[in-house]
């Protein structure tokens, strides 16, 4: 059986800027986010992922204007996050536009919250994000730790066993960014890929560090469901069109896209 | 003036997709929650996001299974999205055996939890899916779409249409054959999301809405 993968463009959101930092740091603006999804959903993207980075700290999440105004003309399913810290602020993304909602900071802190909001809104909307730091990069066999506040804090889970957990409290996705590797471009963390999609049979979406097609067509065999890609496509190296067909060439199924 | 549709509002669906998706096809939304405002509805959807059992008990609750019946009998153009769909057969599974609309002949039920081969399949199903159209799926408002064009499923359950005819369009999953689409004279279903489809499921809804006289 073919399985495709799906191509998520990354959009992360601070106010009412796209930004994009290397490994959440040293944010740069690069426009309204908006016309950006809108770009990649006419270049045939399959999924939009906008994350609210300053939400946490503010404990708030500010996405509901950009919800808005992007579903007045961007045809695809939607996944927002940042600082949602329960089944009601689920419910006002969802209500905004959102199809399906990512969680980090709360569901370290409350697990039970994954629960939550698929009992309320069915476990096809809640998008675990996973932020992994490896332990010690000089030593792979010590694993990969989950932080939160865009890999700032450590939250001393395991980040296999929190994969595992949150896929058994409801999860219907996970969202698996590589911190170390987050915003170079230099590749991905291969081996967390094929370790998280290994241990879950829920899909994995995987984020951070891909700097070419090769590096996803790697996730896509390390068993990723998806990739999410952000610096890739707003730095305009590479478009939607030019990804999906690298991707077909290294062997991987895509959805297809023609106007 | 564009046409006028009525979005059936019974408090489980994303509302606003839909919405956006029908004006960008050029038609003009209005929400109905009241049996009075579907029984004026020039063209209705029935959206929906949710269980089957609390979804029919909620159109109950509101009045609002008898004039979507009357309406759809009376020939106004009525679409189903989701488990707006799966609510026009007859009866459906999902959360105690519950009495549809009864529009479509047939049932609904789960979608086979391992796949032809007998390895275990993900469900919900949730993600793009090729349809394969059936003779019948070519006329109506899937008319636009060609074999093998892609939608967006979310969904647990499926449609089992009685008539081999109804059944407009499938999609494969897990090597198993699932209804995803269901006709028949101006009532259709579609079991995936077509405002979230991207140009190909916005086809259908410009479809919807040019078929409106």
């Amino acid at each position: 059986m073919s399985k495709k993968l799906r191509l998520i463009a990354r959009l992360d959101v601070k106010d009412d800027h796209l930004v994009k930092g290397i490994q959440y740091e040293g944010l740069r603006k690069l426009g309204d986010p908006h016309d950006f999804a809108r770009r990649y959903y006419e270049q045939g993207v399959d999924e939009l992922l906008y994350l609210d980075t300053v939400a946490s700290l503010y404990e708030r999440n500010n996405l509901g204007d950009i919800l808005r105004r992007t579903t007045a003309d961007v045809f695809i399913p939607i996944t927002a996050g940042g600082g949602l810290r329960s089944a009601e602020d689920v419910g006002a993304v969802l209500k905004a536009g959102a199809d399906k909602a990512a969680v980090n900071t709360a569901a370290l802190r409350r697990p039970q919250l994954i629960t939550e909001i698929a009992r309320a809104y069915g476990s096809q909307c809640v998008v675990v994000s996973i932020q992994a730091k490896r332990r010690d990069p000089a030593r792979p066999e010590a694993g990969w730790e989950a932080y939160y506040d865009n890999g700032r804090e450590h939250s001393g889970r395991d980040v296999l066993e929190w994969a595992r957990q949150a896929a058994a409290l409801g999860a219907g996705e996970l969202l698996l960014t590589g911190v170390d590797k987050e915003g170079f471009r230099r590749g991905m963390d291969q081996q967390l890929i094929a370790a998280v999609a290994e241990l879950v049979d829920i899909p994995v979406i995987a984020a951070g560090g891909a700097g070419s097609a090769d590096d996803l067509v790697l996730a896509a065999k390390n068993g990723a469901d998806a990739v999410a890609v952000g610096s890739m496509l707003h730095y305009g190296d590479s478009g939607v069109p030019a990804l999906k067909r690298w991707l077909l060439d290294g062997g991987v199924e895509v959805r297809r896209w023609e106007l | 003036m564009g046409a006028v549709i009525t979005v059936v509002d019974y408090g489980r669906s994303n509302l606003l997709s839909v919405r956006r998706a029908l004006e960008h096809c050029g038609a003009q939304v209005r929400f109905a929650s009241a049996p009075e405002e579907v029984l004026r509805a020039q063209a209705l959807v029935l959206p929906g996001v949710g269980a089957f059992a609390d979804g029919m008990e909620q159109l109950r609750r509101q009045g609002l299974a008898g004039p979507i019946r009357q309406k759809a009998g009376e020939g106004t153009p009525l679409l189903g999205i989701c488990l707006g769909m799966q609510m026009l057969l007859e009866a459906g599974v999902e959360g105690g055996l519950t009495e549809g609309l009864g529009l479509i002949a047939g049932q609904v039920g789960p979608l086979p939890d391992k796949t032809a081969d007998g390895a275990p399949l993900k469900v919900p199903h949730v993600g793009w899916g090729a349809l394969t159209l059936a003779p019948s799926g070519a006329s109506g408002l899937l008319r636009g779409t060609r074999q093998g064009d892609e939608v967006y499923f979310v969904h647990s359950f499926a449609a089992r249409p009685a008539r081999r005819e109804d059944c407009a369009a499938t999609v494969e999953y897990g090597g198993h054959t699932v209804c995803a689409a269901v006709a028949r004279g101006n009532v259709t279903g579609l079991q995936f999301h077509p405002e979230k489809s991207g140009p190909v499921g916005l086809c259908m809804i410009r479809a919807f809405v040019e078929s409106i006289g």
